[in-house]
C-alpha cells in the first residue's frame, strides 16, 4: 500500500496586488511531496520559491487552487489552525537564522517544545538530543550573538527538528554561510533526513545545496518547468565519509 | 506560563531601555503615592487638630447662633440647659459664651470675638489654664493665638483696651492683659478672637449662667435632643465635612500632578511599545512560524509592557518604602504661606499612606500601563507572518 503524500498542491496560484498591477507569483503549481523527501525548489529570484514554501508552511494562503499539507487544506485554515499545524508538524529554517536574541541557544531550541506543552524533563532530553545532532551541546548556554553564522544556522536547525516535525522548510539556508559551513549544514540536514525520515524542502539557488538534493523542482515565473530526481551524490559521499553519525 | 516567561525574558533582555522605563514608572509610583499621602496626611492632621482643639465630641449650639454671622451673636446666648450643665459640672462638657467686642492694641482698632471658657476645662485642647492666673488689679486675663498675636502685634504681658456691650446693650470697656500666646494650627480658635474666663465674661456682660454653645467631650454621652432645651447639636462630622470639602478643593493641583506623573510614565511605555513593534517585526514573524497565533503575539507584547509596571512597583517598593516611611516619620516642612490655607495645618505635614492608597495607585498604574501597552499592539492583529518575516509591516 502506498502512503498518502504529505503535501499536495493543485493549480496553486498566488497573485499579489501591486497598486493597479497584479503580480502572479505562482501560476498554477501542481506538486506532491512524500514522506522522507529531500527536495529543493530552485530558480531565479522572483520565481515563486519562497511563496510556495510559505503556502506549504501555512504562513500564507493561495489566491486560487489548493494546498493540502498533512491532510489539511491550507486555504481553509483559521489563524489558530494554521498556527497549530506549524507548531506540530512543520519546522522552519530561515536564511537569516531568526534566532531570538535574548534567549540562550538552549532556550531558542526549547521554545518550540514550550508551545507544545512538553514537561520540563522531556524538553531537556529533546533539546540536548537536538543540540547533539548539530554538535552544539557545549554551546547550550551561549547567546546567539556569541555564535558564528554557521553555528547560528545549526541552532536554527536544532530548533526546527527538536519537535520531530514531519516537514522542515528551509528558505535559502546557506545564503549567509561560507562554503565550508554550508556543506556542514547540508550534511547535518541530509543526515537528519536519512535517520529521522524528516521531509526537507528547500528554496534555494545555491549550487552547493543542489548537489545534495534528491529531487530538484525548477520554478520560473511561478511555473514548474522541471521536476527531476537527483542522485544526491555529495550527500552519499559525505555520509559514507562520516559514517552517518553526528 | 510560557508567555509570561517569554515576556519577562524579553523585558530583561532589552537591558537599559527596560530599566529606564521601569525607573521612570517607579518614580511615578512613588511621587503619586507621596503626593496623595501628603494630601491624606494633611486631611488627617487637620481633622485631628480640629477635633482636639475645637470640635471634640460635637457642639450643642444656641438656636440663634450662626457662626458665619457676627450679627447673630447679640441674641445667640441663653441659659445652659440642665442636661448640658450637668455634663459641664462632671467635666464632660465646656460651655462657651461668645460676644462681639473691639480691642485697641497700640491705638489700633480690631473687631474680635470674645470667647469665655472655663479655665479648668479639659474638653478641648486649648491652654485655658493660663486664664487662671489673675493679672494685677482688675485687668482681664486674655489668651490669644499666634495668628491673632501677629495680626495685632500683641505678645504675652501686653495690655490693651477691650470694649463690649453688656446684656442691656450698654457699652463698657476695661483693660485686658495677654497672659499667654498659644501655638495652634487651628485657625478657627485663633484668628480674630480672644479667650477669657467664662465667669468673668458672664459677669462683664450680665449673662449669668448663659452660653452660646457647649462643647461635648469626645467620650461624653450625648443627651437626647429633647433634653437639650432646643439647642442644636452639630456633630464632629458636620464640622469636619467643611474641612474635608476644603481639602478636596485644594486637591485639584495634586490631581494635575498625579495626571502629569502618570502621563510621563505612560508616554515612555507607549513609545517603547511602538518602537518594539516596529523593530521586532522579524521576531514576530519567527514566533508565528514557530506556532504563535497573532493573539499570542499581542498577548506577549502587551504582557511585556505590563511587566514594566510590575517591575516598577517592585523597584518603587525597594526605594519608596524606606523613603516614604522616613517622610511619614519626619514630616514635610511647610512654607510659611501655607498658613492661609483655611484649615488647620501644622508646621510639618506627616504624609499618611493607607493600604487603599497604595493598592489603589498600584492597581491604577498597572491598569493604565496594560492599556497603554495594548494599544500599539493592535497593529499586530493585521500583520501577515510573511511580511513580518521579511521585516515589513502589513
Amino acid at each position: 500500500m502506498t502512503e498518502r503524500p504529505l503535501i499536495v498542491t493543485k493549480d496553486l496560484k498566488k497573485i499579489y496586488a501591486m497598486g493597479p498591477h497584479k503580480l502572479e507569483a505562482l501560476a498554477g503549481v501542481n506538486l506532491s511531496f512524500d514522506k522522507g523527501e529531500f527536495a529543493g525548489l530552485v530558480g531565479p529570484s522572483g520565481s515563486g520559491k519562497t511563496t510556495l514554501l510559505n503556502i506549504i508552511g501555512s504562513l500564507d494562503t493561495p489566491t486560487e487552487g489548493s494546498a493540502v499539507v498533512m491532510g489539511q487544506r491550507i486555504e481553509t485554515l483559521t489563524h489558530k489552525e494554521a498556527a497549530r499545524l506549524r507548531n506540530r508538524h512543520i519546522g522552519f529554517i530561515f536564511q537569516t537564522f531568526n534566532l531570538l536574541p535574548v534567549y540562550s541557544v538552549y532556550e531558542n531550541v526549547e521554545f518550540a517544545l514550550l508551545l507544545l506543552g512538553d514537561p520540563p524533563a522531556v524538553r531537556r532530553r529533546k533539546v540536548m538530543a537536538a543540540l547533539d545532532w548539530v554538535h552544539l551541546a557545549d554551546r547550550a548556554k551561549s547567546k546567539p550573538a556569541q555564535l558564528s553564522g554557521g553555528q547560528s544556522q545549526r541552532v536554527a536547525i536544532a530548533r526546527a527538528i527538536v519537535k520531530e516535525p514531519d516537514i522542515v522548510l528551509a528558505d535559502e539556508p546557506t545564503a549567509n554561510l561560507d562554503a565550508e559551513n554550508s556543506h556542514n549544514i547540508l550534511q547535518t540536514m541530509e543526515r537528519l533526513n536519512r535517520e529521522l525520515g524528516t521531509t526537507f524542502i528547500f528554496a534555494t539557488h545555491d549550487p552547493k545545496v543542489m548537489q545534495y538534493l534528491r529531487r530538484k523542482i525548477t520554478l520560473v515565473d511561478g511555473r514548474v518547468t522541471a521536476d527531476e530526481a537527483m542522485d544526491g551524490r555529495v550527500a552519499a559521499a559525505a555520509s559514507s565519509a562520516t559514517g552517518g553519525t553526528p | 506560563m510560557t508567555i509570561l516567561r517569554l515576556a519577562f525574558k524579553n523585558l530583561l533582555g532589552a537591558g537599559l531601555r527596560t530599566w529606564l522605563n521601569v525607573f521612570v514608572l517607579s518614580l511615578s509610583f512613588v511621587l503619586i503615592i507621596f503626593s496623595q499621602g501628603l494630601l491624606d496626611g494633611l486631611n488627617k492632621q487637620a481633622e485631628e487638630a480640629m477635633v482636639a482643639a475645637e470640635v471634640a465630641g460635637g457642639h450643642f449650639q444656641h438656636p440663634a447662633y450662626d457662626p458665619y454671622d457676627p450679627l447673630s451673636l447679640t441674641d445667640a446666648h441663653g441659659s445652659v440647659p440642665e442636661s448640658l450643665a450637668a455634663l459641664a459640672t462632671a467635666g464632660k462638657a465646656a460651655p462657651v459664651l461668645v460676644i462681639q467686642g473691639t480691642i485697641y492694641p497700640g491705638g489700633r482698632l480690631f473687631t474680635v470675638r470674645v470667647k469665655g471658657i472655663d479655665p479648668g476645662q479639659t474638653v478641648v485642647n486649648i491652654p485655658t489654664s493660663f486664664l487662671s492666673a489673675a493679672p494685677a488689679g482688675d485687668e482681664i486675663p486674655v489668651l490669644i493665638g499666634e495668628r491673632m498675636a501677629k495680626m495685632t502685634g500683641l505678645k504675652a504681658g501686653d495690655a490693651f483696651t477691650l470694649q463690649w456691650r453688656d446684656a442691656r446693650g450698654t457699652f463698657d470697656a476695661r483693660e485686658a492683659t495677654v497672659v499667654e500666646v498659644m501655638k495652634t494650627s487651628v485657625q478657627t480658635i485663633d484668628s480674630g478672637q480672644i479667650w477669657m474666663p467664662l465667669a468673668r465674661l458672664r459677669e462683664m456682660t450680665g449673662l449669668a449662667g448663659e452660653a452660646t454653645f457647649v462643647v461635648l467631650a469626645q467620650n461624653a454621652a450625648r443627651p437626647a435632643d429633647g433634653a437639650a432645651g432646643g439647642w442644636v447639636f452639630r456633630s464632629s462630622n458636620d464640622f469636619l465635612s467643611d474641612v474635608r470639602a476644603m481639602v478636596e478643593s485644594k486637591s485639584a493641583g495634586s490631581s494635575i500632578l498625579y495626571a502629569i506623573f502618570l502621563a510621563l510614565a505612560m508616554l515612555a511605555i507607549f513609545d517603547t511599545q511602538v518602537l518594539a513593534i516596529f523593530h521586532r517585526r522579524r521576531e514576530m514573524g519567527t514566533l508565528m512560524a514557530l506556532g504563535f497565533t497573532r493573539g499570542k503575539v499581542i498577548g506577549l507584547f502587551t504582557l511585556e509592557g505590563m511587566l514594566n509596571g510590575v517591575l516598577a512597583a517592585l523597584v518603587a517598593a525597594a526605594y519608596g518604602i524606606p523613603l516614604l516611611s522616613w517622610m511619614a516619620r519626619t514630616g514635610w516642612a511647610l512654607p510659611g504661606n501655607m498658613d492661609s490655607y483655611g484649615f488647620a495645618i501644622g508646621e510639618r505635614i506627616f504624609p499618611a499612606y493607607g493600604l487603599g492608597l497604595v493598592a489603589g495607585t498600584t492597581a491604577l498604574v498597572l491598569l493604565v500601563t496594560t492599556i497603554v501597552s495594548f494599544l500599539p499592539t493592535r497593529r499586530i492583529a493585521k500583520l501577515k507572518p510573511t511580511d513580518a518575516l521579511r521585516g515589513r509591516m502589513t
